[in-house]
């Protein structure tokens, strides 16, 4: 089918998604949004229009993740009106009622409306893009996702869908390298690689045949980027898979995706058969002579078969352990043959990249970083969810304005980017634009998105042994400085935590690292040392306690505690007693010292001062 | 929860591994699957992985041990696995651990002793948002207290 025919029909399909005048309900059903509950919401929701004979007028669609996941899940019902409403928080007794509400007598359900989609205004109810989380955000990686059927490729073709594929063909594959260098581009999967310079290269290596892969790995924990993008508008990636193999003249594109992802490797599948179909994938690509074939790998559940060259080696079917570089994979990658490989957003920035031209996208960002990158929002903020800003924002624009600050009004103590590989910025330096160069300059990275806010009574020390003990597990093992560099981090964190450290252990831990950072083969032991040297730079002063024997004791403030027990039944060893709303008191002899009640205490009323360990 | 066929192990691994060419290439996506249907990777159905691929068994557990995703023992007939990815972490997926490992009297890894449950760890699942989050019966469940974890197992053991 030529793709004058296929948007025919997508204008069809759009029109029996979006049909004027006709109610439908939108369930935000990507992964997290099932976690809350969206499935069982969607069931009371065909209940209650069943019970109102609405099951015929009134379709409901599963939709992707729109970003607001902190209010999941999330339920958009547009009446006969046309005006779309979206509400946060939505169980089964909302959901009857919403129907009821907004669908059967014509008024909104107020109490939980989040704001107007689209639409007339409605009195006391922000629109969409003017929600704080929304204000500050520029949607082209995520351009679609909450707004259309992730299982219909007609829809995302509706919104301008493999325009990019059609352009680069028109192009040819030596315009399309230039394009995306011109774009300015880098790579989002970490390092940040020039896009276009690595097409060029893969382009350039004679060898045949080629292979494209994307890498939708994303092992960072506490990132869920590439997750929500396949979920919920898996063609756009695709498409800039399919102008990625057209570019370099590859043949074959894998997808290596972690397999701790079921829902995004079953929408992936069903989008490559929709491909086929279509005849975008397979042979003489709308009639371009351009053949190519689309594969899903599952991970096995490594960390480091993130890293480019451990992936090929796992595709291949051996250990998923990295090599040493040169030669790079766009000389001898995948079989030893020349590779390209992307991750899941740079991708899909491609797609958009080629749809609307370099020139529009080099308009968003800095100089240096053009364009725009996804966070996932995590940790100790109010408004988590999956944002897209333009590079160069303010670091304190996503905490404050966008995540809406620190939960329980507690102060930014750090917010961490690029996960095991990155650092923790500390709160005194929000004012940071957020590109790569000035993460790099803070010690930190702009890794592959992950960003976990961490409030005033973080442990940074803790933080720095949890990354190590996530490395020290996920490293291979192939090379020393990493290997044993990791243990023995570990073992100083920990002695350092019983505050039992050894004096000069502070320059032991900044040997190490340094050895790590310039010997390790691969990036997870080069970068391994990064949370340890961000938080001996910015927070040494904690170190300094438990190098002076002290530890942190917790103290319950009769006078803020309701006793609501949610501490005593928390506590790991039972320490905490008290009767229901009482004053609750910590056994010190019993504490060990883990820190879940500061943690699990909703009023505040539990802290912690440093003090002699000896002094139990 | 698995449903194990009368054929003998063998027989099944072998009808699995029949749908792919016995290309290395083949090989995890094939021990994924037997493990899928076996629920395990037991020394039989390595060997019969094995054979299939031309590879010596040792070489077969050479590439499996190197996954997390592997089991070489039955896994519980529900399997409990909680994450503790850095945004789950902060928001106390620790306690959750500790609460499982003291309702289950397991540690993360093992199995009960009557076989009901497995207990895993995790390294994020993607809900980040609304962490700490777990996965039960490959079903995740958000905003997870030991409380509400507590009534869950319960669910999950009538
Ligand atoms: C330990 C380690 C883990 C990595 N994990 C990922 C990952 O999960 N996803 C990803 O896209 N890139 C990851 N990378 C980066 C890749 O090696 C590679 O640079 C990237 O996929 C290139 O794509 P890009 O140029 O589009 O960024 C990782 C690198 C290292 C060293
Ligand atoms: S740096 Fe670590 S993960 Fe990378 S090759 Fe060396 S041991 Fe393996
Ligand atoms: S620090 Fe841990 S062990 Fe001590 S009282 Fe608090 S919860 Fe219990
Ligand atoms: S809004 Fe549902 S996953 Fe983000
Ligand atoms: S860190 Fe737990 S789901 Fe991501």
């Amino acid at each position: 089918m030529n793709l004058f025919a296929i948007r025919e029909r997508a204008r069809a399909a759009w029109a029996a998604f979006a049909l004027p005048g006709h109610p439908r309900i939108l369930v935000g059903a990507a992964t997290c949004g099932r976690a809350a509950g969206a499935m069982e919401v969607k069931e009371a929701l065909a209940a209650a229009l069943g019970e109102h004979g609405l099951t015929d007028s009134v379709p409901v669609f599963e939709v992707g993740c729109n970003g607001l996941c902190y209010a999941e899940p999330l339920v958009e019902v547009t009446g006969r009106d046309n005006r779309r409403v979206l509400y946060r928080n939505v169980d089964a007794r909302i959901a009857a009622r919403l129907v009821e509400s907004h669908l059967v007598q014509g008024e909104p359900f107020m109490k939980r409306a989040l704001c107007v989609v689209e639409g007339n205004p409605l009195e006391g109810l922000p629109k969409w893009a003017e929600l704080p989380m929304i204000r500050p955000q520029e949607r082209i990686v995520t351009r679609n996702l909450g707004f259309i059927d992730p299982g219909e490729m007609l829809h995302y073709v509706n919104r301008g869908g493999y325009t990019g594929l059609e352009r680069a063909l028109a192009l040819g594959p030596k315009g399309t390298v230039e394009e995306v260098t011109r774009s300015g581009l880098r790579g989002r999967g970490g390092a940040g690689f020039p896009t276009g310079l690595k097409w060029g290269f893969a382009r350039k290596t004679p060898t045949e045949p080629k292979y494209v892969i994307c890498n939708a790995d994303e092992g960072d924990p506490g990132a869920f980027m590439d997750r929500s993008v396949l979920e919920g508008d898996p063609h756009a990636m695709l498409e800039g898979l399919l102008i990625a193999g057209y570019a370099v003249g590859a043949t074959v594109g894998y997808i290596y995706i972690r397999s701790e992802y079921p829902l995004a490797v079953a929408r992936l599948a069903q989008a490559i058969e929709d491909l086929r179909a279509y005849g975008l994938v397979g042979e003489n690509i709308l009639g371009s002579g351009f053949a190519f074939e689309i594969k899903i790998k599952k991970g096995a559940g490594a960390f480091v078969c993130g890293e480019e060259t451990a992936l090929m080696a796992s595709i291949e079917g051996h250990r998923g352990m990295p090599r040493a570089k040169p030669p790079f994979p766009a000389v001898s990658g995948l079989f030893a043959k020349p590779t390209n490989i992307n991750n899941v957003e740079t991708l899909a920035a491609v797609s958009a990249i080629l749809e609307r031209g370099a020139d529009w996208y080099t308009g968003f960002g800095t100089e240096k970083s053009r364009g725009t990158k996804t966070f996932s929002l995590a940790g100790q903020i109010r408004r988590t969810g999956l944002i897209e800003v333009p590079m160069g924002i303010p670091l304190r624009t996503i905490i404050e304005d966008i995540g809406g600050g620190v939960d329980r009004d507690k102060a930014c103590k750090a917010v961490q980017t690029g996960g095991p590989s990155g650092g923790c910025i500390p709160g005194h330096l929000l004012d940071l634009p957020v590109d790569y160069e000035h993460l790099a300059e803070a010690g930190s990275i702009m890794g592959s998105g992950g960003m976990v806010v961490m409030d005033e009574d973080t442990c940074m020390v803790k933080v720095a042994r949890y990354f190590l003990s996530f490395t020290e597990a996920e490293s291979c093992g192939k090379c020393v400085p990493c290997r044993m560099g990791t243990q023995h981090l570990l073992r100083l964190l920990d002695t350092i935590l019983a505050g039992e450290a050894a004096p000069g252990t502070l320059e032991q831990l900044r040997g190490i690292c340094e050895t790590m950072k310039c010997a390790s083969l691969c990036g997870l032991g080069q970068t391994a040392p990064n949370p340890v040297l961000t938080t001996l730079r910015y927070f040494e002063d904690e170190y300094s306690h438990y190098l002076a024997g002290e530890v942190r004791r917790y103290r319950i403030e009769a006078e803020s505690c309701e006793g609501c027990r949610a501490c005593a039944i928390a506590c790991p060893t039972g320490a905490i007693t008290g009767d229901r709303k009482r004053p609750h008191i910590i056994d010190q002899e019993a504490c060990i010292l883990c820190g879940v009640c500061l943690q699990s205490c909703r009023y505040n009323a539990v802290s912690f001062v440093f003090e002699e360990k000896a002094a139990r | 929860m698995i449903e194990v066929s009368l054929a003998r192990p063998a027989d099944r691994v072998h009808d699995v591994c029949r749908r792919y060419a016995p290309d290395r290439e083949n090989l995890i996506p094939a021990l994924q699957e037997v493990q899928e249907t076996e629920g395990f990777l037991s020394p039989e159905a390595v060997d019969a992985v094995a054979g299939y691929f031309r590879l010596s068994p040792n070489n077969v557990y050479g590439v499996a041990t190197f996954y997390a995703q592997f089991r070489y023992r039955p896994p519980g007939r529900h399997c409990l696995k909680i994450c503790q990815g850095t945004a789950c972490h902060v928001q106390g997926s620790g306690v959750l651990l500790d609460a499982a490992q003291r309702t289950l009297g397991i540690r993360s890894g093992e199995t009960t002793v009557d076989g009901d449950f497995g207990l895993e760890e995790l390294a994020c699942l993607g809900s980040c948002a609304l962490a700490p989050a777990v996965v039960l019966d490959g079903v995740v469940h958000a905003r997870q207290t030991p409380k509400k974890l507590n009534t869950l197992l319960e669910k999950a053991r009538s």
